[in-house]
């Protein structure tokens, strides 16, 4: 019986020539990941094991992202928990303010990934990297510490669901339109504890930074990773970024699938998911007349090069709408400079946008954007839950970057087409 | 090992933010998080619920974030355990990891009404509702995550294994 690409990568890690759906196993990890948040929870668990030192420093990530920089007293003090750890452990990837990103931007950006790899990181979009081909997957504190003490993991093998997706996207429909579109058809826990393996023809002709906005919302489907077979795209992309080997993992032609869901992605149009659940979706044809107080444009999920061009592109010679604050955050400090260099700055500048430090901030209501009773937002995050990005009666909405942008200049949620003609 | 107490009902999908919202996450001191404990599902909830109160939610109960405030305030808030009728992944592990007691069963969570008195059972899986006299039975644990409940939770489990 053959295996799946995310069977294949766990069997190897754990040891075995085989793996079948179900079957609990302890797997070597490559990477374990912690922020400001998560990591000082993990760091007080691992100190109470007694050990003197990580399992091997050049694989524990520790990126202060979330309410960063400090936005107050007690997350300064979270924020010196990490830091203060990193340098008494000697931990080689800890990025400092200023030379840091949004973790799931930045770890990819830096090298720290290669296809076949297995990640595990406090932050439940760690599923991001699948679109490397790696297995990788979001946990709690604990399990980080456990694994940056031991450098292992145990899993138990999740079956997969394959999704193909044929035809050729529309011009203003990306990856986060597609994995709206899915997480609508199947639900916030349609993917629950299971492998969500994006194939087809339309997921081929994504870059990568697509690619990256849908493994990073395979966690919205309840899914434990999301995972993309590695192409000429991925090689690209990794070539010079990732110096170590690695291996190229792809499932096998009788490899065996929970489910296969088919979508035409022709017909998919940019996609909004209404309060309070990712998967309230509806077509930007039917969302109706939806006024906004904010729009927010960056975060994990779509806060890259590809995502900056195309809000860029919105925005060119428009100004944002009076009754509209909007911000944009990019993903790293690398994309900042490439933004600034490629003049996209000074474009959202020019429109009236807010440019933010990478920073998690808004998306998860921690600071740089919060929501007063009422107000009602259009992000390019992922998450639309009670409260996520601010008062418990605000309301957020998600879509691709095109139509955030869009909505900032129209003041409501509109599609990119009424701005660009 | 067993768990009395009174119920509190939830919907479907709870996530993380509404078991403890972002906004606090500034510190990750249990009392401090118990303060705000589902707080953006019922407001009144930190104030109302007691020690050993048992919560009872519908499906995919903690999906979202991979917080493990969510479970610390819970159980730092006084709760004994959760009955839902299934639960988010990474939640799951958690709650494992740390040592929060939590039943699956699509009975016990369609069956027991708010406030009902209930009686879980985490060795056998036996939830008692004592108010309408009815037993539903949940999901048992595999063997491998009862080694780790045994043990007190993953860092004691882990604990045992590095110093050997």
């Amino acid at each position: 019986m053959g295996m799946t690409i995310t069977e294949k990568i766990l069997a190897r890690h754990a040891g075995l020539g085989e793996v079948t759906p179900g079957q609990l196993i302890n797997v070597d990890v490559d990477l374990v990941l912690g922020n400001d948040v998560t990591a000082p929870v993990a760091i007080q668990e691992f100190k109470k094991l007694g050990v003197n030192k990580v399992f091997d420093r050049s694989k524990v990530v520790l990126v202060p992202d979330h309410f960063t920089p400090n936005k107050d007293i007690a997350s300064a003090e979270q924020a010196k928990v990490v830091r203060d750890f990193a340098r008494e452990y000697e931990i080689e990837n800890y990025f400092e303010v200023g030379r840091m990103g949004i973790e799931h931007c930045l770890v990819p950006e830096a090298g720290l990934v290669a296809p076949g790899e297995v990640v595990i990181g406090a932050d439940s979009h760690t599923c991001t990297y699948g679109a490397l081909g790696a297995f990788s997957t979001g946990v709690g504190s604990t399990d980080m510490a456990a694994a940056m003490a031991t450098g292992k993991a145990w899993f138990k093998v999740p079956p997969t669901i394959k999704f193909i997706y044929y035809g050729t996207p529309g011009p203003w429909v990306g990856g986060k339109d597609l994995i709206l579109y899915t997480i609508g058809d199947i639900g916030v826990d349609g993917a629950r504890y299971k492998a969500m393996e994006f194939t087809g023809e339309a997921v081929e002709s994504l870059g990568m930074d697509h690619r990256f906005t849908m493994c990073n919302m395979a966690i919205e489907a309840g899914g434990k990773n999301g995972i993309i077979a590695p192409d000429d795209n991925t090689l690209k992309y990794i070539k010079f970024r990732v110096q170590r080997d690695y291996t190229l993992y792809y499932s096998d032609k009788d490899a065996s699938y929970e489910e296969v869901r088919e979508y035409d992605a022709s017909k998919i149009e940019p996609q909004v998911a209404f309060p309070h659940l990712p998967e309230n979706t509806r077509p930007i044809s039917q969302v109706g007349t939806v006024t906004l107080d904010q729009v927010v444009i960056g975060s994990c999920t779509n806060g890259r090069m590809e995502d900056l061009r195309i809000a860029a592109k919105v925005f060119q010679g428009n100004k944002v709408h009076p009754e509209v604050r909007t911000i944009i955050f990019p993903g790293t400090q690398t994309i900042y400079l490439q933004a600034l260099r490629e003049g996209l700055i000074e474009i959202f500048v020019e429109a009236g946008c807010v440019v933010s430090t990478p920073t998690c901030g808004p998306c998860l209501g921690g600071h740089m954007g919060i929501l007063a009773k009422g107000e009602r937002a259009l992000a390019t995050t992922n998450r639309n839950f009670v409260g996520r990005m601010g008062h418990p009666e605000s309301e957020v909405y998600l879509s691709n970057p095109a139509v955030a942008a869009a909505s900032a200049v129209l003041g409501r949620i509109a599609s990119p087409e009424e701005v660009c003609r | 090992m067993e768990f009395e107490g009174r119920t509190w009902k939830f919907g479907d999908d709870i996530d993380t933010d509404a078991i403890i919202p972002a906004r606090y996450l500034n510190t990750s001191e249990p009392a401090e998080l118990a303060k705000h404990c589902m707080e953006d599902a019922d407001p009144g909830f930190p104030k109302k619920v007691e020690k050993g109160d048992i919560i009872i939610a519908g499906k995919n109960f903690g999906c979202g974030s991979s917080r493990e405030h969510a479970p610390i305030a819970l159980k730092a808030a006084g709760v004994s355990c959760v009955i839902a009728k299934s639960f988010a992944r990474i939640f799951y592990r958690n709650s494992i990891n740390i040592g929060l007691p939590i039943f699956e069963c699509e009975e016990a969570a369609e069956r027991i009404v708010e406030g009902d008195l209930v009686a879980a059972d985490a060795d056998s899986g036996t939830i008692k509702n004592l108010t309408r006299k009815e037993i539903y039975h949940a999901e048992p644990f595999p063997g491998f995550m009862q080694e780790i409940i045994q043990a007190g939770g993953l860092m004691s489990y882990v604990a045992e294994r590095v110093k050997t």
